[in-house]
């Protein structure tokens, strides 16, 4: 009996030990700091209650980065899933019904390849890569656009307050959404083929097969990619620091680089604390909501 | 029986795993005891080094690499055989140091640079800084007769005091004001303008022949807030600038901010500024402006090195200050923004303070200078450092600067003092005013307003420029 329990013990203490000092911990000591005016460069500090989530409230950089952040959330997961069901469902399910059953679109499998590309790349990369791409002069957008004959259409893109923000979400879709056509694929390859046929045989269109059967099909899987995506929304931090560093006058700002600027750019670790904090909360909160609203009961085949 | 793990077992089992975890590995603890190395002085050793304590010294990676601090380590280790130097670089200063700083552990040398600069308004104000004073009032390695403060640039001491304890060695010269080729202007015929109206009539002629009079770095508007307020001091004085750097009420609202403000105003409403300009960053502008796109361009001196690699080799750089803008202007035409850059500071808690200040006493020899100006083509804050090197014609354009303003140098604070004021508040408003978002006078208003808040933030430490 014994000898079990100690057994079960040395293999339990040492990722729980991990755990607690590299996750908890720093998650605890975050909501500690946060109510201390650290500045992240002397061991003193003095407590000042909720004096910093006081400040929050009136921060008006702070909600307009909040504001972003609410954006991405409500329209990364939606593009991003809408766009990775689509190429999803034409590279599993999408060619012209023949003999040969259901199957995909010709070069399936070159596609699949492509669109997991920008998955390959470090997020470093994919950032330069795309600051490089909207460049005014130099830039291959406007190049393109220019190549094309519509000079007009040529914008200083992350120069321009009203664009930046979008140059920023097309970015997140453009590097998200191959891995998520991945996924897809794949909970698609378990759906029997017999359904899809029997589906043709009734005469339903392409759309209403996506709609009816492959959806409702992999909604498992769409709900985990939800509560993925919607992270990532909340986050964002990488991507806008390395393209527009949240500007030009913080329309592009998210949470995230706000934390990290009043950390380490100001000396406020304590204020960061408390933007950190609020984060947690509001990640907890959205991750419980996209579970909650997207509960469906499974479909059992 | 057989024995489960409950629910709240293991729950509790991992909160105590967290507790331990909290206690072992506190990120705001700290150890105060420190240990600074003292040895006698001398005539030869006037800050008492420990000839055999070890010297750490971090160096930002960035625009100069990191040779030449090898060079000047090799120097203090000629002077110290005993002592062991550790060198490191790196590009993340604030991420690296910010543990080390509160720890109580940090190097006794560090050069807080680049863009994640650890914030000068929290380590002064946690006095995280050694006092350099007595670094300036001892004897320079050159002349015994001579003291360190005596050999500096003008405008050096101000630049790094903070309410009158100088805190930062800034060890680069850096002259502010606008470039242009000399090559383009030549074969064109033009020459550079001394007065604003004169400035905005070239500015005509240039878009007549097809160039673009401007361009600017749109991502970082701030460069383009340089000339506003250099402008501004030249035609209200000082004094225009000391009421900024102070957070004076209305200091940005004065008569010579907004005349400054119109003028450059002007080139947006003018159309002199390159088309697209509003989205590049600041390697993207300034190599249209290598590339001959566009005349002129508002930077400081370190501009002839970044654009080395694409420079073509007649192109011949220089620098001007800004133009007058009124014929009654308080400081010549010739006064320009002339500081220090590349800050380098002793930690206080460093377990070598004596040898950190030594350190900077070799670099601010002729010998440490000079090498420095040969291997990264910069002048530093060393007077006649540069005397017998071959310079770019960037840098040469530049000691002509300084010659011709005869000590007429200036320079503001309140980036060094809230460096967030700059780095996003003022890049903001520029980045508006220069897409005509808003008006000279909006702009105003707008910097204002966060000058205002930043005097208004009690979390932020307030200097006083005497």
């Amino acid at each position: 009996m014994r000898g079990k329990r100690l057994f079960i013990a040395t293999f339990l203490i040492p990722p729980l030990l991990l755990y607690g000092i590299f996750v908890i911990s720093p998650y605890a000591q975050a909501f500690q700091i946060s109510g201390t005016n650290w500045s992240g460069l002397s061991p003193t500090y003095e407590f000042i209650g909720l004096d910093n989530f006081q400040r929050l409230l009136g921060d008006g950089y702070f909600w307009n980065a909040l504001r972003h952040n609410g954006l991405l959330l409500l329209l990364l997961p939606v593009a991003t899933i809408l766009l990775g069901l689509f190429f999803a469902s034409m590279i599993s399910v999408g060619g012209r019904a023949d003999r040969v059953g259901v199957h995909g679109v010709r070069g399936a499998g070159f596609y699949r390849i492509v669109y997991f590309f920008p998955q390959v790349l470090s997020v470093a990369i994919i950032g330069v890569l795309w600051k490089e791409m909207y460049a005014p002069h130099t830039g291959m957008i406007n190049g393109a656009l220019r190549a094309v004959g519509l000079d007009g259409l040529a914008m200083a893109w992350l120069g321009d307050p009203r664009f930046s923000f979008w140059c920023v979400l097309v970015v997140l879709i453009w590097m998200n959404v191959g891995f998520y056509v991945v996924l897809f694929s794949a909970a698609m390859q378990s759906i029997p083929r017999d359904l899809y046929e029997a589906a043709l045989l009734d005469g339903a269109s392409r759309v209403t097969t996506l709609v009816r059967i492959t959806v409702p099909l992999v909604w498992d899987t769409i709900q985990v990619a939800w509560v993925y995506l919607a992270i990532i929304a909340i986050d964002g931090f990488a991507i806008v620091q390395i393209i527009t560093d949240g500007g030009p006058s913080s329309s592009s700002d998210v949470v995230g680089l706000r934390l990290y600027k009043t950390a380490f750019a100001d000396g406020q670790f304590g204020y960061a604390s408390a933007i950190g904090v609020a984060m947690f909360f509001l990640t907890l909160t959205v991750a419980a909501m996209f579970l909650q609203v997207t509960r469906r009961d499974r479909v059992e085949l | 029986m057989t024995y489960k793990i409950s629910r709240r077992g293991l729950i509790q089992g991992a909160a105590g795993a967290a507790a331990a975890g909290a206690l072992g590995g506190c990120a705001m603890g700290g150890d105060d005891s420190t240990d600074d190395a003292k040895g006698a002085t001398s005539a030869n050793n006037p800050l008492g080094v420990k000839e055999d304590a070890a010297l750490e010294v971090v160096i930002f990676n960035g625009g100069f690499g990191e040779e030449y601090a090898k060079a000047h380590q090799s120097m203090y280790q000629e002077r110290y055989p005993k002592a062991q130097i550790k060198h490191s670089a790196t590009q993340q200063i604030a991420e690296t140091l910010q543990p080390r700083f509160v720890a109580g552990d940090p190097p006794d040398v560090v050069n807080n640079s680049g863009a994640s600069q650890i914030d000068f308004n929290g380590l002064v104000a946690q006095g995280a800084l050694a006092d350099l004073g007595e670094l300036l009032d001892a004897p320079s390695l050159d002349d015994p007769n001579k003291k360190v403060r005596d050999t500096l640039l003008p405008g050096i001491v101000d630049v790094g005091s903070y309410d009158g304890k100088f805190l930062s060695l800034n060890y680069a010269y850096s002259a502010y004001g606008i470039w242009y080729s000399q090559k383009l202007f030549e074969s064109r015929g033009w020459e550079y303008p001394k007065t604003w109206d004169e400035m905005i009539a070239l500015c005509k002629t240039i878009k007549a022949a097809g160039i673009a009079p401007w361009t600017y770095p749109g991502k970082h508007s701030r460069y383009m807030s340089w000339p506003i307020v250099a402008a501004a001091g030249k035609m209200g004085g000082i004094e225009v600038i000391k009421a900024m750097d102070n957070l004076e009420p209305n200091a940005w609202k004065h008569e010579a901010v907004k005349a400054a403000a119109e003028a450059y105003y002007q080139l947006a409403v003018d159309g002199y500024l390159q088309p697209g300009a509003a989205g590049m960053d600041h390697i993207q502008a300034q190599t249209e402006w290598c590339r001959g796109k566009a005349a002129f361009l508002s930077c400081g001196s370190w501009l002839e090195n970044e654009q080395k690699s694409v420079t073509p080799p007649d192109f011949r750089m220089a620098v001007a200050p800004t133009p007058s803008l009124t014929t009654g202007d308080k400081m010549p035409f010739e006064a320009f923004r002339g500081t220090g850059s590349e800050p380098f500071i002793v930690p206080s808690k460093g377990k070598n303070v004596r040898g950190g200040l030594e350190y900077l006493r070799v670099m601010l020899s002729q010998k440490g200078a000079s090498d420095f100006t040969r291997k990264v083509s910069s002048l530093t804050a060393v007077q006649g450092s540069s005397a017998g090197i071959e310079l770019g014609p960037g840098l040469t354009s530049v000691t002509r600067m300084i010659d011709a303003a005869q000590g007429g140098t200036f320079t503001w604070l309140y980036n060094s003092y809230y460096r967030k004021l700059e780095r996003e508040r003022i890049d903001a408003a520029c980045a508006e005013l220069y897409a005509k978002r808003i008006t000279a006078a909006q702009w105003c208003d707008k910097v204002q307003k966060s000058a205002d808040e930043f005097a208004q933030d009690p979390a932020i430490k307030k200097y006083k420029r005497a």
